[in-house]
C-alpha cells in the first residue's frame, strides 16, 4: 500500500473585517483591536443586536469588473478576491494538465442570503403577498438561490476542471470544506484543490433570526468590546463576514513544481453531537471526539500542540462546552496550551470563519506569533485555560489545532503542522 | 480515483473485476419520496409503468407565472411522518428527508442504536435550502418587522439543516456532511459516504432532498432561463426532443443506507441492492474558453474507478437537461463513450421533474432497482430526437435487461458533472 | 385580561407542536417544559408569540425561571397586571 498523500498549503487569501488581504488580516488579528462596530450595511433600528464586524469592501477596488460586481453576490465576491490572492501567492501556473486535476471545495453556511433578502423585497412588494412578481426579479436570482454558483465562480476564476463542490455544514463549513479537499487530494482525485469558505450574512433576515434566539450580543452601546469570548461578561457572538481561500496541493505536486509550502494540513476530523440544532451538551464529548480523531490521524500527542485556535464564539454555552472539550482531549496539557479566539477581533462569519481561522493558524506557524483573544478582561471561572488575553504572544508554533462548532450539531477539528517540523 | 484500489485490481478498464470485497460499499436500504410515488414501492411501481407525477402547480396560485407545471408530491402529510414538535421548525425538504431516512433505515432493517456511538454518519445533498421556509420568514420580516421572524429561522433554512436533523433524530454522531452541487449532489453525497466507509464508518445515511416548488423557489429558478414554460404536464419536460424547452422542477427526497459488504452480510442484511463501484466528478470550463464540457471525462473517471470498460455497462441513466445545446452535449458524451445506439438510456426523471439535490440520488435508487428487477424504466413524453442524437432511449414501456453495471450521469447548473457506477453484487 | 393555561396550550401547539411526552390537554401545569420535550428554542418562540399577541416583552423574560407552563402563565399575568397598573 502506498503511504497516504500529504496535503500542503501553498497559497492563502483572506477577506476579513479590517483585513482585506493576508497582510492586513494578520496586522488586525495581532493588534488585538476588535473590528466590530455598529451595523452600517442596513438600518438596524428595531433589531435586538445592532452590531457586526463588517468588511469595508468595494468590488471595484478589489479588481472585480462592473459585470462581475453585478453578477456575483457579496459572499461570492469575497471568495473570488481571496481565491485570487491565494492563487497568486502559490505561484501555480494553471496549464490544461493542472486544470483537469484541480478541484474546488468551497464552504458557506448561508450562501447569498444577503441578495435573497434584498431581492425578496422587490419581488414581494415588501412582503405584501405570498405570490411574487417574477418580472421584478433581477437576472441573477437563480444564482443567489443556489450557492453552488459560488463554486462555479471560483472554477471560472482559477480554471479548475476537477471535482468541485460547495460544502455547507453551518458554522463548520470552512473547516469541512478543507477536510473535503483533503479527502479528494489523498484519494488521488485531484492534485490541487482551491479550498476555503465565504459568507456575507450581515443582512436583516440573518440578524433577525439570531435576535430571535438571543445568540448574538446586544451590547450595542459598546460594539468594540461586544465580542468577548471566554470573558465572564460575554453575552453572545457578534456577526462577521469574509472569506479565506487556500491553494491546497499534494506535497508531491507542490514539491515537483518547487512551490513554497506554508504548512501541512495534517488532519481533519468531524463528529456530530446529535443533540440539538443549536444547543450543546456541556461536557464537550463530541467536539472532544473530533479533536481526538484529528490528533490520532496526525499522530500528534496533546502535549505537542503549540496553539489552539478556538471556535470561541462568545456565547455562554459555547465557551464552556469548548473548554470542557479541550480538557477532555488534552488532559493536563490543556492547562499549558495557548488557546485564542479571533472572533473577538473579526466576529463570527458563520461558514467562512472555519477557513479564516485556519488561515490564522497557518500565519501563526509562519510568523511564530499567536493572535490574542481581544476583550478578555474578566475571566469566566468556568473558562480557566490560557486564552492569550488582549495581547499577541511571540512563540514558535509548529503544530496548531483549529476547532469549529456549528448549528446542526457539527463539530470539526483540523491540525496544521509546520513543514519540516519534528513530529 | 482510489489508487490503492487500482493497484490491487490491476489497471483500469480491463474488464469487470469480481465484486466481492468485504469493503465494497453496498446499498442495503433505499427510500424515495417523489412526485410519482411516495415511498420506494409506489415510486418504483409508477416509474416502471411510465406513470408521471408532473402536473399543474397546486401548492400555490401559479396562474400568473410563466412556469405552471411542476412535480409535486401528493399526499405527503408531514404530521403523519415526523414528530409534531418538528413541524413548525422544518421546511418541507427537511420533512421529506426525515421521512425517507426513516423508511430507508427500516428497509435496511438497521437500527442505529445497535451500533457503537460514532459508527453512523449522514451525508445529504441539497441545492436550494429551505426556500419555502425563508420565504415565509422574509414575509414576516418585511411586512411586520424583525421581531416576527421565528426562532426556527436560525437553522430551518440553511443548507446543512437536513443532515443536522437526520443526525439528531437517529443519533448519528459520526463524521457527517452536506454537499451543495445542484442536481449532481445526490451522487456526490454517495461518494462522500463511500469515503467515510473507507475511513472506518460502519454505515452512512446518504442521499438528497429539495422542495423548490414554492413562489420564491420558482421565481428564483426562472431567472436562469432553463425552466419549461410548457403548460401540458405530458410534454412540458422533453429532454432529447425537438420540443425541449427547459426542465420541470420537482420536489423529492431519496435516501440510501450504505455499508461495507462484509459487515452488511455479517449482520444478515436483508437487502443488498448493489454496490457503488465507481465515481467521477468534473467541472466544465467557462463557455468562452471554447474548451469542451467534461461530462464524458467524469464518466470515464467513474468507469476507471470501477475497473470497467464501456461495454460492461448495461444501461445509462442520463441527466436530461431538456435544453437543445445541453442535450446534444450529453448525447455526444454518451455516444463518445459507448458508440451510437449501443447502450440503453433511461430517463426516469421525465416522470418526476428535476428534483435538484434529490434528483441524482433518486436516479441511483432507480438504477439499483433496475438491476434487481432486470428492467429499465421508460422515459415519458419525450424522445423525438433521441435516435438522431445516437441514443437508444427506452420509451413506451419498461425494457427487460439483465444488468450487472449501470452508469448514472448528472449535471448541475454552472458546470457540475458527476457520474456513478452501480453494480450487481453476486 | 388574564392569560390562561388554555391560551398557552394554543400558542404552544402552534409554535412548537404537541409535546414529545404526555398530552398537552392533560394535567401539565407543573410539569417542566423539558419533561414535555419543549426545548429552549420552542420556548423562545412561544415567548415571542406571547409578545406579539399580548405585548409582554419577550426580551426581559427570566428564561431560567420559566420552567413549567404554570410558571410561564403566572409570569405573563404578572407582567400584564403591571402594565394595567401602570396605565
Amino acid at each position: 500500500m502506498l503511504p497516504p498523500r500529504r496535503v500542503v498549503i501553498t497559497g492563502i487569501g483572506v477577506v476579513a473585517p479590517r483585513g482585506i488581504g493576508v497582510k492586513n488580516f494578520w496586522e488586525t488579528l495581532t493588534s488585538g483591536r476588535s473590528a466590530t462596530r455598529n451595523i452600517t450595511a442596513f438600518d438596524a433600528t428595531g433589531f435586538r443586536s445592532r452590531i457586526a464586524a463588517e468588511c469595508d469592501f468595494r468590488p471595484e477596488e478589489n479588481g472585480l469588473t462592473e459585470e462581475q460586481a453585478q453578477r456575483m453576490s457579496r459572499s461570492s465576491q469575497f471568495a473570488h478576491v481571496a481565491a485570487r490572492e491565494a492563487l497568486e501567492q502559490s505561484g501555480l501556473e494553471v496549464t490544461d494538465r493542472v486544470a483537469a486535476r484541480m478541484g474546488v471545495a468551497l464552504g458557506s453556511a448561508v450562501g447569498s442570503v444577503r441578495e435573497l433578502d434584498r431581492a425578496y423585497r422587490d419581488i414581494s412588494g415588501d412582503g405584501a403577498s405570498w405570490e411574487l412578481t417574477p418580472g421584478k426579479a433581477g437576472p441573477y436570482l437563480a444564482d443567489y438561490n443556489t450557492p453552488s454558483s459560488l463554486v462555479r465562480e471560483i472554477a471560472w476564476l482559477t480554471g479548475a476542471q476537477g471535482p468541485a463542490a460547495m460544502i455547507s455544514a453551518g458554522c463548520t463549513s470552512g473547516l469541512d470544506s478543507v477536510g473535503y479537499a483533503c479527502d479528494i487530494l489523498r484519494e488521488g482525485s485531484a492534485d490541487v484543490v482551491i479550498a476555503g469558505a465565504t459568507d456575507a450574512p450581515i443582512t436583516p433576515i440573518t440578524v433577525a433570526c439570531f435576535d430571535a434566539i438571543k445568540a448574538t450580543s446586544a451590547n450595542n452601546a459598546d460594539p468594540g468590546h461586544a465580542s468577548r469570548p471566554f470573558d465572564r461578561d460575554r453575552d453572545g457572538f457578534v456577526l462577521g463576514e469574509g472569506a479565506a481561500v487556500f491553494v491546497l496541493e499534494t506535497a508531491e505536486h507542490a514539491h515537483a513544481r518547487g512551490a513554497q509550502v506554508i504548512a501541512e494540513v495534517a488532519a481533519f476530523a468531524a463528529r456530530c453531537n446529535a443533540h440539538h440544532m443549536t444547543a450543546l451538551r456541556p461536557d464537550g464529548r463530541e467536539m472532544s471526539a473530533a479533536i481526538d480523531s484529528a490528533l490520532a490521524t496526525a499522530r500528534i500527542a496533546p502535549e505537542a500542540i503549540d496553539y489552539i485556535n478556538a471556535h470561541g464564539s462568545g456565547t455562554k454555552q459555547n465557551d464552556r462546552h469548548e473548554t470542557a472539550a479541550y480538557k477532555r482531549s488534552l488532559g493536563d496539557a490543556a492547562r499549558t496550551t495557548p488557546v485564542s479566539s479571533i472572533k473577538s477581533v473579526i466576529g463570527h462569519s458563520l461558514g467562512a470563519i472555519g477557513s479564516i481561522e485556519l488561515a490564522a493558524c497557518a500565519l501563526a506557524i509562519e510568523h511564530g506569533v499567536i493572535p490574542p483573544t481581544a476583550n478578555l478582561h474578566t475571566p469566566d471561572p468556568d473558562c480557566d485555560l490560557d486564552y492569550v488575553p488582549l495581547e499577541a504572544r511571540e512563540q514558535r508554533v509548529d503544530v496548531a489545532l483549529s476547532v469549529g462548532s456549528g448549528f446542526g450539531g457539527f463539530q470539526s477539528a483540523a491540525v496544521l503542522v509546520k513543514e519540516g517540523a519534528n513530529r | 480515483m482510489n489508487a490503492e484500489h487500482r493497484t490491487a485490481h490491476g489497471p483500469a478498464a480491463t474488464g469487470p473485476r469480481a465484486v466481492t470485497d468485504d469493503e465494497l460499499p453496498v446499498v442495503t436500504g433505499v427510500s424515495v419520496a417523489a412526485p410519482n410515488g411516495l415511498g420506494t414501492e409506489d415510486f418504483w411501481t409508477a416509474t416502471r409503468k411510465g406513470v408521471s407525477g408532473l402536473g399543474p402547480i397546486t401548492r400555490f396560485d401559479a396562474s400568473s407565472y410563466p412556469v405552471r407545471v411542476a412535480g409535486e408530491i401528493d399526499g405527503f402529510e408531514a404530521r403523519e411522518h415526523i414528530p409534531s414538535r418538528l413541524l413548525p421548525a422544518t421546511d418541507r425538504a427537511t420533512q421529506l428527508s426525515l421521512a425517507t431516512t426513516e423508511w430507508a433505515l427500516h428497509d435496511a432493517d438497521l437500527d442505529p442504536a445497535a451500533f457503537e456511538e460514532f459508527a453512523g454518519s449522514v451525508v445529504t445533498a441539497n441545492a436550494v435550502g429551505g426556500v419555502e421556509f425563508i420565504q415565509r420568514e422574509l414575509q414576516s420580516l418585511w411586512s411586520k418587522g424583525p421581531r416576527y421572524v421565528t426562532a426556527y429561522m436560525s437553522y430551518a433554512w440553511f443548507y446543512g439543516v437536513n443532515t443536522g436533523q437526520v443526525s439528531i433524530r437517529h443519533q448519528l454522531k459520526g463524521p457527517s456532511g452536506v454537499v451543495v452541487t445542484g442536481q449532481v449532489g445526490g451522487i456526490d453525497a454517495l461518494a462522500q459516504a463511500r469515503r467515510r466507509l473507507r475511513s472506518g464508518q460502519r454505515f452512512v445515511v446518504a442521499g438528497g432532498a429539495d422542495a423548490p416548488v414554492c413562489p420564491y423557489g420558482l421565481t428564483a429558478a426562472m431567472t436562469a432561463g432553463n425552466l419549461s414554460t410548457g403548460a401540458d404536464p405530458a410534454t412540458a419536460y422533453a429532454p432529447f426532443d425537438g420540443s425541449a424547452r427547459g426542465h420541470v422542477p420537482g420536489e423529492g427526497s431519496a435516501m440510501m443506507i450504505v455499508e461495507p459488504l462484509g459487515a452488511a452480510r455479517e449482520r444478515g442484511a436483508r437487502n443488498i441492492y448493489g454496490a457503488i463501484t465507481g465515481y467521477g466528478s468534473t467541472f466544465d470550463p467557462h463557455p468562452a474558453t471554447g474548451q469542451p464540457p467534461t461530462l464524458a471525462r467524469a464518466a470515464r473517471i467513474a468507469l476507471d474507478d470501477a475497473g470497467l470498460a464501456p461495454q460492461d455497462i448495461g444501461a445509462v441513466f442520463a441527466d436530461g437537461a431538456a435544453e437543445a445545446g445541453a442535450d446534444r452535449a450529453e448525447a455526444a458524451a454518451i455516444v463518445d463513450l459507448f458508440g451510437p445506439g449501443r447502450v440503453p438510456v433511461a430517463l426516469p426523471k421525465t416522470m418526476t421533474g428535476r428534483m435538484y439535490g434529490a434528483g441524482a440520488a433518486a436516479d441511483v435508487v432507480s438504477a439499483l432497482l433496475a438491476i434487481r428487477d432486470g428492467e429499465i424504466p421508460p422515459a415519458v413524453g419525450t424522445g423525438g430526437l433521441a435516435e438522431e442524437l445516437g441514443l437508444d432511449l427506452v420509451l413506451g414501456g419498461p425494457r427487460p435487461a439483465a444488468l450487472d453495471h449501470v452508469l448514472v450521469l448528472a449535471r448541475g447548473d454552472g458546470g457540475f458533472n458527476s457520474a456513478a457506477v452501480v453494480s450487481r453484487v453476486s | 385580561m388574564t392569560f390562561t393555561l388554555g391560551g398557552l396550550r394554543t400558542i404552544l401547539r402552534d409554535c412548537a407542536g404537541e409535546p414529545e411526552n404526555g398530552d398537552l390537554d392533560g394535567d401539565v401545569a407543573t410539569l417542566t417544559f423539558e419533561d414535555l420535550g419543549y426545548d429552549s428554542i420552542a420556548l423562545l418562540e412561544t415567548l415571542s408569540r406571547i409578545e406579539q399577541e399580548l405585548g409582554v416583552a419577550a426580551d426581559e423574560a427570566p428564561m431560567d425561571e420559566l420552567t413549567t407552563p404554570q410558571a410561564l402563565v403566572d409570569y405573563v399575568n404578572g407582567q400584564l397586571a403591571r402594565v394595567t397598573a401602570a396605565a
